[in-house]
């Protein structure tokens, strides 16, 4: 009974909604630093939502200064996870290739590499020659060049997050799966606990990793969130004998009257030798619809066997529909609020919070233990709820 | 191993040989054969080696749905289970990953057509065809597909008599000629389209459905409604050895041996004694393989009993209360060991016995395939289920609940005239009542005339027998389908054999006392040789107790209307007469034990997923940390995720969580997403090829 009473009265320092790419990995750091947390998840167990439809793609090779720095710290935890922690989670350090078919194209991507190059990424603008040596197969027609970068890479978002988890349970983090949040209670514009279907917790901070569903937590705090998710679907192949390292990107557009045009489609090879693909539909395809359709496979192969002939021959094992929750700008929404001490939004990840989930959580906890640096603060500040929204990014 | 050249029931056709080669091997096959069949035919069961533990791959499914049989084909790999065989085709076995062939010329694209139909059929087994018979008739526009290269489902694997009633379901024929008039009433009809070697892989949430069409083309179909008649996947076990060559489901064992001919084993052991097990076993010894024993896990064989009577009058001994402890072998199946189980399912120590094999056949229960219904109610088409895919029943109910479900459809269409959904639904009913124990029956007292004894002893819905007399003296009691029969003498029997002919139990016999009191005459159905017992020749005739003696053929004949069962007549002395109920043409052997292989069984190294090679002990491992979503397992240790799609593991999963303490309801299932089966990209994209797809 007294044990029972003083669970009751147990007041966290941090509760985390959401147990997905974000709020797992930020567990992680936060029960690494020794602060009490508590994770609250809907769905039966960690990493159910849209972490797992994830392609697994991983890196710092992005057109923001702020993502930029985060997937730097990313990676390092990602490619190293292994030899600290002895889990396997697929880490593959292949790279990423950006595939120019037009000048158009090949200006924006130039223009990038020099932006990224000021932040120190190993990115450069290569000829076609090479893109055809890291892509054996590709359609050479039309192909002016790409980047490489061969730095970024993935790993399997699947294996990664239970990892995290497991050790950051290690560490002291506790999980509450199948529930609910129904309410943040806050008291003299402070947050002081969650009410959940199951039970209330006392807490100083609350952090919305919500992903998809974050708006809905956030309006329970009396924030409002600009973010809603849109759909992509996805794909996994047979395994075949490895051939390719990079995550290949192809930003071409593509008219398709019959099942739809597309922007972006992304693929690469995973340890395993699957291939995984997804495509960015156009126009985009607001909701939380994630049923497959039957546009999906004629849309992505028509685009793949384009590019690369050879992959007609490989099979097609599954198809899946994730949720993508998209700011206006592409960038995410992470930090603290006006008005509400205690609550931190860490949304809006626009699709890349696998990638970035690492660097966050450990942003998340300097911030709640008061060790923030400067390279923090201007992260903050680029990624405020409080920013201006038009500044778009070159591929949210 | 060889393709069967002589067989009692399936008739042989001309198959033309062609040349081909397997890892530099030169050999032969028929012509558009499967090539896995035509591996077995050349004595080869190892397809490859598994990347994952180098495990030897081989047959397993020989339904297109794993990819455990994947060989390389002129440079592509492809399932050998699909893939038919062609003329100097160079095959390779798949060692470890394949290689993806770097055939790198332009291709142009184009777009998969979406075809709209008022009704789609998904599976043209003999519920499919029935609703399709019905809904054609009526003038509905109806696409009824199958995966197959012919209709009529697994029908057209039986080579024996069904049961219910002739009015309804065809009783007394044979599963193969069923398939024939179902599939023949659909073939007249205009509005019905019949896509065969077509397999639907997915239900999308936009209501449509993507079909892969003749194995080459991809689809898109719009029904208006949608009946799902896709039936039923065979249960595996978890044994150590369980996925060696040379286990199979028991429906695979039928396909290779009843549809492609090959004798595809020298010894069979059958694990499971419902009635898929002990018609497997009974059509094993129809294409001259020899079945050492059958086990069954229950104090009683839970099939009908005149299916387990066949195989025990044909000399193959059943244990009940059996379990398999191993299937043994270094790369293929090469004896079980098998030991006895008390009530509680605990192996009796000391029982444990090892039988030289080269095939395991699990008939261990049936699932339904009904994954497309679920998805397609989820996403709110307008959908009906039939036959197995609804529940899991004999064909003869497969038939009524297809009948059932297509006057469903016509009534939403508005287009029902006759409503006997009542009468149909009742009759299905019947149909689904699982067979009661044995009954004693006493033979006649009666020893003169002529007349038929029937050995029937079991209430099963069966009731040809009634039927085909002439003389109309024939009845069940009570004139109930499930009840036994009874000769009523009123008139008298004319000895025409008829119910001797039709009895798809092979449970009458006729006794001739007219010339001799003391030695009448009795006959028996046979259906083991397409040749005529020659009078003379020496049989064994058997009763419920065992053999009765070695007796001389006086004649055998065959009716008209029932060419494949020989009517074969001995001289029996009338002591013995009313208790004999089977013939065989060897006396028994009595089959000894090898010497005892039995490695105490390593469960936890045992393989659950086949696919991805995960064991039980990685499963329990996790149930033990607490796992009870399914889709945490799948992430955890691929489980389920491989080629497959988890058909074959997920029940075995389910099982292991019981096993661990966890209820049902604790249990998140795993997510099911498209596709079903395993397909090229390129037929998505319908590229120009020279080449087929080959999946």
């Amino acid at each position: 009974m007294l044990e029972q009473r003083r669970r009751i009265n147990i007041e966290y320092d941090v509760i985390i909604i959401g147990s997905g790419s974000i709020g797992v990995p930020t567990a992680l750091a936060t029960a690494h630093d020794g602060l009490k947390t508590l994770v609250i998840e809907v769905l039966p167990s960690v990493a159910q939502g849209d972490n797992k439809h994830a392609i697994g793609g991983i890196r710092a090779t992005h057109s923001q200064k702020s993502k930029i720095w985060i997937c730097q710290r990313s990676i390092e935890i990602f490619s190293t996870w292994k030899k600290k922690y002895g889990d396997d989670i697929w880490w593959d350090e292949g790279g990423y290739v950006f595939i120019a078919f037009t000048e158009e194209q090949e200006k924006l991507l130039k223009d990038t590499v020099d932006l990224q190059k000021k932040y120190g990424l190993n990115i450069e603008y290569v000829g076609a020659e090479k893109i055809k040596e890291l892509i054996p197969g590709i359609n050479d027609q039309g192909l002016l060049g790409g980047t490489f970068s061969p730095k970024d890479g993935n790993a399997s978002p699947l294996l990664a997050l239970h990892s995290f988890f497991r050790q950051s349970i290690n560490w002291g983090a506790e999980y509450k799966f199948k529930e609910e949040v129904i309410d943040i209670l806050k008291d003299n514009k402070k947050v002081t606990a969650v009410k959940t279907i199951k039970g209330t917790y006392k807490t100083k901070n609350i952090i919305n990793a919500a992903g998809a569903l974050a708006k809905k937590i956030g309006q329970m705090a009396g924030i409002d969130i600009p973010m809603q998710p849109d759909s992509h679907e996805a794909g996994i192949t047979e395994p075949i004998k490895k051939f390719f390292s990079p995550m290949v990107v192809d930003i071409q557009p593509f008219i398709d009257p019959k099942f739809g045009n597309s922007k972006n489609y992304y693929f690469y090879q995973n340890k395993e030798g699957q291939i995984i693909f997804c495509l960015t539909p156009d126009p985009s395809k607001f909701g939380t619809d994630r049923r497959e359709t039957s546009s999906f496979l004629p849309q992505i192969s028509k685009r793949m066997i384009k590019l690369l002939p050879r992959l007609r021959n490989i099979k097609i094992r599954r198809t899946w529909r994730g949720l993508y929750p998209m700011t206006l700008d592409g960038n995410p929404i992470i930090g603290p609020v006006n008005g509400l001490k205690g609550y931190i939004n860490a949304v809006g990840m626009c699709g890349q919070g696998f990638m970035l989930g690492p660097g966050v959580g450990e942003l998340l906890s300097r911030l709640l233990t008061r060790k923030i640096n400067s390279q923090d603060n201007e992260i903050l500040e680029d990624l405020s709820l409080y920013r201006n929204f038009y500044q778009v990014e070159n591929f949210k | 191993m060889e393709n069967i050249t002589n067989h009692p029931i399936l008739k042989i056709p001309k198959r033309k040989l062609v040349n081909f080669s397997f890892n530099g091997k030169k050999l032969t096959g028929f012509e558009g054969m499967v090539i896995s069949s035509a591996l077995f035919m050349n004595k080869i069961k190892i397809f490859g080696h598994h990347v994952k533990d180098n495990s030897p791959q081989g047959i397993f499914c020989s339904n297109g749905q794993c990819a455990q049989c994947t060989v390389i084909v002129n440079g592509k790999p492809v399932k050998s289970c699909m893939t038919p065989l062609a003329d100097g085709m160079i095959i390779e076995s798949c060692e470890g990953l394949p290689e993806l062939p770097d055939d790198d010329k332009l291709v142009s694209v184009g777009d998969p057509p979406i075809i709209e139909t008022q009704v789609l059929i998904i599976g043209a087994g003999p519920a499919g065809l029935s609703a399709c018979q019905i809904l054609g008739e009526k003038g509905v526009q109806v696409i009824i597909i199958d995966d197959k290269d012919r209709p009529g489902g697994k029908l057209v694997l039986q080579t024996h008599k069904f049961f219910g009633s002739q009015e309804d379901v065809y009783a007394g024929k044979r599963g193969i000629d069923i398939a024939e008039i179902l599939s023949e009433a659909v073939h007249s009809l205009s509005n019905v389209d019949v896509w065969l070697n077509s397999t639907a892989l997915a239900v999308f949430s936009d209501g449509l459905i993507g079909i892969l069409k003749n194995n080459e083309e991809y689809i898109i179909v719009k029904p208006k409604y949608l009946l799902v008649a896709t039936g039923a996947r065979e249960q595996m076990l978890v044994f150590p050895g369980n996925t060696l060559p040379g286990v199979y489901g028991a429906g695979a064992f039928q396909t290779l041996v009843n549809r492609d001919l090959i004798k595809a084993a020298e010894r069979i052991f059958i694990v499971g004694g419902g009635n898929v097990g002990l018609i497997a076993g009974y059509h094993a010894l129809q294409a001259g393989i020899e079945v050492i024993g059958l086990i069954e896990a229950l104090p009683q064989c839970s099939g009908y009993k005149v299916h387990e009577d066949k195989l025990r009058f044909l000399d193959v001994p059943v244990y009940t209360s059996h379990t398999i402890l191993s299937a043994n072998g270094d790369n293929q199946v090469e004896s079980i060991t098998i030991g006895q189980i008390d009530k509680n399912f605990n192996i009796i120590s000391g029982t444990e016995r090892t039988f030289a094999c080269d095939a395991i056949l699990i008939a261990v229960g049936l699932n339904p395939v009904d994954e497309f219904y679920h998805k397609a109610k989820e996403y709110g088409l307008k959908v009906w289920v039939a036959g197995d895919a609804q529940e899991i029943a004999e064909a003869s109910t497969a038939i009524f609940t297809g009948k059932i479900e297509g006057i469903k459809i016509l009534k939403e269409m508005r287009l029902n005239t006759i409503d006997n959904l009542d009468k149909l639904e009742e009759k299905a009913s019947i149909m689904k009542l699982k067979p009661l124990p044995p009954v004693q029956i006493d033979v006649p007292d009666i020893e003169e005339g002529i007349f038929p004894v029937f050995h029937c002893n079991q209430e099963i819905p069966c009731n040809p027998c009634t039927s085909v007399c002439p003389q109309k003296q024939i009845e069940t009691i009570d004139d109930s389908i499930m009840q036994l029969p009874y000769f009523k003498g009123e008139k008298e029997c004319t000895g025409c054999g008829r119910c001797v002919a039709v009895c798809p139990g092979l449970a009458v016999t006729l006794i001739d006392y007219r010339k001799d009191k003391n030695n009448p005459i009795v006959t028996f159905p046979f259906e083991m040789t397409i040749e005529k017992l020659k009078v003379d020749q020496i049989i064994t005739v058997v009763g419920n107790h065992g053999e009765l003696g070695q007796f001389k053929v006086i004649k055998s004949r065959i009716i008209k209307e029932f060419p494949l069962t020989q009517l074969v007549s001995i001289k029996l002395t009338s002591k013995i007469a009313k208790y004999a109920v089977g013939i065989r043409l060897q006396p028994s052997i009595v089959r000894e034990p090898l010497e005892l292989y039995y490695k105490h069984p390593l469960a936890n190294d045992t393989i659950v997923c086949r696919c991805e090679r995960v064991t039980v002990g990685e499963i329990r491992k996790w149930i033990h940390k607490g796992i009870t979503d399914f889709n945490e397992l799948k992430a955890l240790t691929q489980v389920g995720m491989g080629a497959c799609g988890g058909k074959t593991c997920t029940p075995l999963i389910y099982r292991i969580f019981s096993e661990e303490g966890v209820s049902l309801d604790e249990i998140t299932p795993g997510t099911l997403r498209p596709l079903l089966i395993e397909v090229p990209m390129g037929l998505f994209a319908r590229t120009k090829e020279e080449d087929k797809y080959r999946i």
